[in-house]
């Protein structure tokens, strides 16, 4: 990033987070934030326990111990629906969509929590309830055409291919105008051309509608360039936070990596 | 008319009556399964449940009655049977569901096994295992009109059946397509963690599911009950509307109701002209055997959604 970018506040901090399954520690004091407006990458080696982290914040995990801190709201854990119903969207690491429904239906589910008229005038199809499909539809629409993917509208997504049942994904978690995204590795398992086009996405998701974004991914060319600041866990535990410069040169960090060995083990293979 | 022609009708039309029957217990199975991808075991116990609970809000003898000395009005006793359908619903929810979140298909199904004895035995420490006569004044015997006019035999109370199904699917249809609690359904039978994602409580959407699907299971009871008594054979029937189900698709309200006039039919047809000339008593096993001819080449059913597999 060559522009200085600006911030606001921060939209979420966790703090102080552990997690652990039955004896197997899953995150350990982990304590990062993210603010408003930017786009946050968390990187590790397989099993550092990114994915844990994104469970953590939407609600689907509920740590042991740690503070979460959601649009100025303290609480221990968070429930799904209530995170999704204040703001927080997010795709799967492997595709989490509703196979038989059509693209349309899919990115329509998104916005769940913004329909607010009751059932009865929605199952009378008349007035009020008429109009708000209407607007939702119109939303939906206006996601599609973001999305560049008018042509699978009606397609149900179980047929569509693996890069395309990522971006409808995407759609899904936009259509609930978020204020914080999270992505679960959205580049995972696709080709050049389909990255490309997703890191587009994602930077104009975040430019044109000011989302906030966290995102898990691998590919470090990747991260390195669309990401405004890093934080990388290693074991489930926080070895690095910053901006990817300084992230790179981190020697925690390139150790994590490269996997280089320990200074004591270094030590005792030169006594032998 | 020509009396042969008539008999065939008589037939044809007795069958649709008796295929309308399975196909209000088969509707309560479609319910849960769209939501849950569960095939709820308990199905037919719960028609037998709350045909007995309603039987016990309006009869002398029953514990409103022993406790109050008093019995309830007919419609008094079915709204007090949905609300105790909807706190059933609750319950299994609150106990049961709440703990098989992501698990599954087959762990779920296990429960409802299990939920359906221990209905049953409640069913039966409550209420007694006594045929029960079931009068909620649905109109008994044949209908005059059809006879004098058309020389048919129908009974009033089959045709009555015939008109509350239609009901009952014009109103689930709707619900199911045009509401946001329909879509949230749907998107809940689909992927239990992606329907979390969106803001779709799963909880909420377990207990209207199970709760409606109560309610359908009551007006199955109410039928049943008032033609052959409620009687504990009634959770049985649950197995009739397997193959109903196999015909009609596992996820489709209409694949419900076709499907239960075609086993309807086919039974009835084959019993009177194919029955004779191997002993008879087809009936028993001709939908089984329907059903097994549809899952050979068309598993998904008539209105089933198409099973769409990647590899």
């Amino acid at each position: 990033m060559d522009v200085q970018r600006k911030f606001g506040d921060p939209i979420l901090e966790v703090n102080d987070i552990s997690l652990s399954f039955g004896g197997v520690t899953a995150l350990e004091n982990v304590s990062f934030d993210v603010l408003e407006g930017e786009v946050r990458a968390i990187i590790g080696p397989n099993g550092a326990g990114k994915s844990s982290m994104l469970n953590v914040i939407n609600g689907f995990y509920h740590p042991q111990q740690g503070m979460i801190t959601y649009k100025g709201e303290t609480r221990k854990q968070m429930r799904p629906h209530h995170a999704a119903s204040r703001g927080i969207a997010r795709t799967f690491q492997n595709i989490a969509l509703f196979k038989g429904m059509s693209t349309l239906d899919n990115i329509m589910t998104g916005r769940n929590t913004k329909m607010k008229k009751n059932l009865f005038w929605q199952a009378l199809h008349v007035g009020p309830a008429k109009q708000e499909e209407l607007e939702h539809r119109e939303y939906v629409e206006h996601v599609i055409d973001f999305l560049e993917i008018q042509a699978i509208r009606k397609t149900p997504v179980g047929r569509l291919p693996y890069g395309m049942q990522k971006r409808v994904e995407l759609g899904r978690a936009l259509a609930a105008e978020p204020e914080l995204l999270l992505l679960d590795e959205p580049m995972a398992g696709m080709n050049l051309e389909e990255k490309e086009d997703m890191c587009r996405f994602v930077l104009d998701v975040n430019d044109q509608f000011g989302t906030t974004i966290a995102l898990i991914e691998h590919d470090m060319g990747v991260v390195m360039d669309i990401s405004d600041r890093v934080v990388v866990l290693d074991y489930g535990k926080k070895i690095a936070d910053g901006t990817p410069d300084e992230v790179r040169s981190n020697q925690d960090v390139i150790e994590a990596y490269l996997g280089v060995v320990q200074d004591d083990e270094l030590a005792a293979s030169q006594n032998n | 008319m020509n009396p042969e022609l008539l008999f065939f009708f008589e037939t044809v039309i007795g069958g649709l009556m008796a295929g309308v029957m399975y196909s209000l217990v088969a509707l309560g199975f479609v319910l849960i399964f769209k939501a849950s991808g569960i095939f709820n075991f308990a199905q037919g116990v719960m028609c037998l449940f709350a045909a007995l609970a309603l039987y016990d809000f309006m009869a002398p003898g029953g514990w409103v009655d022993r406790w109050f000395g008093f019995t309830f009005p007919v419609w008094a006793a079915i709204a007090l049977t949905i609300v105790v359908m909807i706190i059933l619903a609750w319950l299994i929810e609150r106990f049961v569901l709440q703990y098989l979140v992501k698990q599954e298909p087959i762990i779920l199904f296990m429960a409802t096994i299990g939920l359906a004895y221990v209905l049953e035995g409640i069913g039966d420490i409550l209420f007694g295992s006594d045929v029960k006569p079931l009068d909620v004044g649905i109109p008994q015997g044949a209908s005059d009109w059809l006879w004098d006019n058309f020389n048919l035999y129908i009974e009033k109370l089959e045709i009555f059946a015939a008109a509350t199904a239609a009901v009952l699917v014009t109103v689930l249809a709707i619900f199911f397509q045009r509401t946001r609690i329909g879509r949230a359904l749907r998107a809940v039978a689909d992927d239990h963690q992606a329907a979390l994602s969106v803001g779709i409580s799963l909880r909420t959407i377990w207990v209207i599911v199970w709760s409606v699907s109560g309610i359908v299971a009551l007006v199955a009871g109410i039928m049943w009950g008032s033609k052959s008594g409620v009687q504990f054979s009634l959770s049985l029937i649950a197995l009739k509307a397997l193959p109903v189900l196999i015909l009609g698709g596992f996820t489709s309200v209409p694949g419900a109701i076709v499907g239960g006039l075609i086993i309807g039919v086919g039974e009835k047809l084959a019993e009177v002209y194919f029955g004779p000339y191997v002993g008879g008593a087809i009936e028993n096993w001709f939908a089984y055997m329907l059903a097994l001819v549809f899952l050979l080449f068309r598993p998904q059913g008539l209105f089933g959604e198409r099973i769409i597999e990647r590899v």
